[in-house]
């Protein structure tokens, strides 16, 4: 039989998945290290236990269970894993291959109940790179296709086993139900702003009332829909106010219009982009609605005349609730540069990892488990070479729920192979 | 008055001291008039004027000079526009501005060899999208400067980022993109008065997916890579015949009568066989570079650069042997499939192996911290037991794109005579935090973090909402 090139790209990344097995979980001790638990000031000199994929103590002067593998953490800092609050992570392999992007559909038959879930490729090569960079969590999020409700995200653990049925992948699922207002917006509704208001209002109108009448719409006695019913029933948890909704606006005025819009109809708004959320800022802390920001993003168009690097820090001193997103793929990884641009800009150091961990932990609900270095949370920290935000760190070691995550990737692999250029054998017989 | 008698013969009066060792042209009166005379002035010449300035002393600072270790303590000495010393226990004139850089960093002025400001302006829309002229495969006839825009509010964020000196080129839709332009990054009306003075041109040639993808879809020529390679092919011979044809010309009795026509793609094409344009080509693979460099043995050519060069690793000795300088990223990979094996580890690999390693942009953010991507690059480098160290990584942002663009010779460097294009910075600029205080070009102070009047705003900025300020 002659495999198709798809089945041999996939064999293929099914290899590189299985170079990266985490190890299993088990006690270890990082002693000696600056450690910043979030939860609580910087200690110096402390001891981080983990046992059985969970933080087991954390403090200056714990005790090292007998057994217990041994970490020197002098002159290392130790910190929670990181949280990339919005990247496309397993659902692109390469950006202009169009079979390997599932993060947006053109079918408008299918926009809310689109869940980015079905098509996370496990074995992708992105999740190793960026876990190995010290990302050991991250926000799966569709794009707008036909509609600018885009659809459905998850929120995946990066270091678990890839395995063909995401077992121990998919931490929260559906985390939030994204959309775009604004130019994106507009550009899904006909080319003005205002109509997509209009169209986003009219869809939770219609699950409201879907929710409420559905045994009469079912027996054809209650009014159509602008949506699908699969649509209206991927709807039914953001009305009810269990799923937040998380919209991409960076104009000041498109700002307030979905806050205005988020009150009107109840829901839990989750900031996305808000490029020129500083002009706003007071608005959006009265609000109490926490922000998703690129501290990079800086480059003026039209819908964000606004965009400053000091984006964050501002929104930050109005006490607004911020987290950090590369809003990327590849290279989610350099989310640190971004916390290093902010702090760079105004953001308190410890603010600028706070919108990492603990933060972006609370807004997506998985406080309970992940954020923070405290007894009982998952143990996903990463052992640092020295400050985080600097590029000339290296991440020496990656522990996620516990595992520590082998510092290989398809791209060390490539490193290997052509370290010399000794051509006695060619780099294709190399490791 | 000005006569025109072709390009080629005009390019090597216009532009061959920058590939040598002499200063630039002075840009004055004189200057021009003796080129009037010669009937060898180039089009559009620049007219590039420094903006003020007075001698000024930076001292006690950490010097970078990117033409040897770094140096504590020390000072620069700027004066006239250029370097005039730099060391310890340099006196400062009288009169002259003594800058206390106390804790303070100096590097060269930044250069990135790759960037589209000006011919991809924000705010970004279709009306200002004049990078690729994706209307034929070859288009070496266009030149990039008559696509910028100086009112791009992107060119004070990359001089406010450390950036003096930029090659502007075209995209890499065609096999021929078209001409690039060297510009200073001062604000100024016109594009002439940004272009670096005696810079030569570039010529921008792309490799693999572009063409093939934005011609193959519309069913046209080229579709594929070996159609990509037919086209160079083609046009190289017609090349040879025409740079031929002038010679004879040239060298014959110059016949008024009998003069070739001149054809604007095909004196670009000249201009590279005779030394004159700087080829620069957008190629990420390591088999198509390979081919690049046999194509240009087979028709007598020098490529100066590659540009992306996502698998240079994968051919740095050939690279290296060839001098040919690669223009790469610290980090980008695997946004289409022939940049699905970057690395990044590249840029410290090329060095290594003893090759002209630069850190480019190609990006508006990118440019605005080109420090921090060279910092990754070497952090990449350090931790993999690579050869390299921080004078390297300051290099692969000011030396070597200089050596890349032709104007080594004039910047790039902190050595005495050149042009005082440099940077002030907060504190180490492979940090994260540290950020450029003052910017320097030409001896003049075109940028200050603490200083309203010296933070230069585009017309298009003026009425919006205020941004950064100093922190």
């Amino acid at each position: 039989m002659v495999r198709s090139s798809t089945q041999r790209g996939l064999a293929a990344m099914a290899l590189a998945g299985a170079l990266a097995l985490p190890a299993a979980a088990e006690t270890v001790a990082i002693v000696g290290a600056t450690v910043h638990p979030v939860s609580g000031p910087r200690l110096d000199n402390a001891t981080v236990v983990i046992s059985d994929g969970r933080v087991a103590a954390v403090g200056v002067g714990a005790r090292v269970p007998a057994g217990a593998r041994v970490i020197d953490g002098a002159g290392k800092v130790v910190t929670p894993g990181l949280l990339d609050s919005f990247t496309r992570l397993g659902v692109v392999e390469i950006g202009a291959v169009a079979g390997t992007r599932d993060y947006a559909t053109q079918d408008d038959r299918i926009t809310a109940a689109f869940n980015v879930v079905d098509a996370i490729n496990p074995f992708s090569s992105l999740l190793a790179v960026t876990r190995v960079e010290g990302i050991t969590r991250a926000v799966v999020a569709p794009a707008p296709g036909a509609s600018l409700i885009s659809g459905q995200g998850a929120l995946i653990d990066l270091g678990a086993e890839p395995a063909p049925d995401l077992a121990g992948m998919v931490h929260k699922n559906p985390v939030a139900m994204f959309a775009v207002l604004g130019e994106s917006g507009a550009q899904k509704a006909g080319g003005a702003r205002g109509a997509a208001i209009l169209r986003l209002k009219e869809a939770l109108e219609d699950a409201r009332d879907f929710a409420a009448n559905r045994r009469a719409w079912q027996t054809g006695d209650r009014r159509d829909y602008a949506l699908s019913r699969l649509d209206l029933e991927a709807l039914l948890p953001v009305v009810e106010g269990e799923v937040p909704l998380a919209i991409h606006v960076d104009r000041a005025a498109d700002i307030l219009a979905t806050l205005r819009l988020a009150r009107e109809y109840d829901v839990i708004l989750v900031l996305l982009g808000a490029a020129d959320g500083w002009m706003v800022a007071e608005q959006i802390a009265a609000e109490a609605v926490p922000v998703v920001v690129n501290p990079m993003q800086n480059l003026p168009t039209f819908d964000n005349l606004g965009a400053t690097l000091e984006n964050a820090a501002r929104l930050h001193r109005a006490g607004v609730t911020v987290a950090f997103a590369s809003f990327d793929a590849h290279n989610a990884r350099n989310l640190k540069q971004a916390a290093g641009n902010a702090v760079a800009y105004g953001m308190p150091w410890e603010e600028a990892l706070r919108a990492m961990t603990a933060t972006p932990a609370k807004l997506w609900g998985i406080a309970d488990r992940y954020g923070r270095l405290q007894v009982g949370m998952d143990a996903d920290l990463v052992v640092w070479s020295g400050d985080p935000f600097e590029p000339l760190t290296s991440v020496e070691h990656v522990f996620v729920e516990g595992r520590e995550v082998p510092m290989r990737t398809r791209q060390t692999e490539l490193l290997e192979r052509y370290r010399t250029l000794d051509e006695a054998l060619p780099p294709a017989y190399r490791n | 008055m000005m006569r025109w008698l072709g390009l080629p013969l005009a390019l090597i009066g216009s532009v061959g001291c920058a590939t040598g060792g002499a200063a630039p042209p002075a840009a004055g009166p004189e200057a021009a008039a003796a080129a009037e005379a010669e009937d060898e002035v180039a089009p559009y010449p620049s007219t590039y004027r420094p903006l003020p300035s007075q001698p000024t002393l930076i001292r006690n600072a950490t010097v970078m000079t990117a033409a040897g270790p770094t140096l504590e303590g020390a000072s620069v000495l700027l004066q006239d526009g250029r370097i005039v010393a730099v060391g310890t226990g340099l006196a400062a004139p009288a009169g002259a501005v003594v800058v206390d850089a106390t804790g303070k960093w100096v590097t060269p002025g930044l250069i990135d060899t790759h960037s589209h400001l000006g011919v991809y302006s924000a705010p970004g829309s279709e009306a200002l999208s004049d990078g690729n002229e994706a209307t034929q495969p070859n288009t070496a006839e266009v030149w990039a400067e008559h696509s910028v825009w100086p009112q791009d509010p992107q060119f004070p964020l990359a001089l406010a980022g450390g950036v003096t000196t930029m090659q502007i080129l075209p995209g890499s839709a065609n096999l021929f993109g078209g001409r690039s332009v060297t510009l200073k990054n001062v604000p100024r009306r016109t594009v002439q008065a940004m272009k670096f003075p005696g810079a030569p041109y570039g010529l921008k040639m792309a490799c693999g997916e572009n063409p093939k993808r934005v011609y193959g879809s519309r069913n046209q020529f080229p579709s594929t890579r070996m159609g990509n390679f037919a086209g160079y092919r083609k046009a190289w011979i017609d090349a040879v015949e025409y740079r031929d044809k002038w010679r004879r010309w040239r060298e014959g009795d110059r016949d008024a009568e009998k003069m070739p026509k001149r054809d604007l793609e095909l004196e670009t094409l000249a201009g590279v066989l005779d030394g004159d344009i700087l080829l620069h080509q957008h190629c990420y693979r390591a088999d198509e570079m390979a081919y690049v460099l046999d194509m240009a043995a087979e028709f007598g050519y020098r490529v100066s650069s590659f540009h992306h060069g996502v698998e240079a690793y994968k051919v740095r000795d050939l690279l290296a042997a060839h001098e040919v300088c690669a223009n790469l990223w610290a980090d980008w990979w695997g946004f289409k499939i022939e940049a699905y094996d970057g690395i990044s580890e590249n840029i410290a690999l090329v060095e290594e192996a003893g090759g002209c390693a630069i850190v480019h942009s190609d990006s508006a953010e990118g440019i605005q911290r080109l420090n921090q991507e060279a910092a990754k690059s070497l952090r990449a480098g350090i931790a993999a037991g690579i050869a390299v160290d921080r004078d390297d990584a300051i290099r692969w942002i000011t030396a070597n794109p200089a050596r890349a663009l032709g104007i080594l010779d004039h910047t790039g460097t902190l050595e005495p005579g050149k042009m005082a294009d440099l940077v002030i910075w907060s504190g180490d600029p492979f940090s994260v935090y540290s950020k450029p205080d003052q910017v320097y070009v030409d001896g003049a102070v075109a940028f200050d973090r603490f200083d309203p009047a010296r933070q230069p705003k585009t017309d298009f900025e003026l009425g919006l909402p205020a941004k950064e300020v100093a922190w």
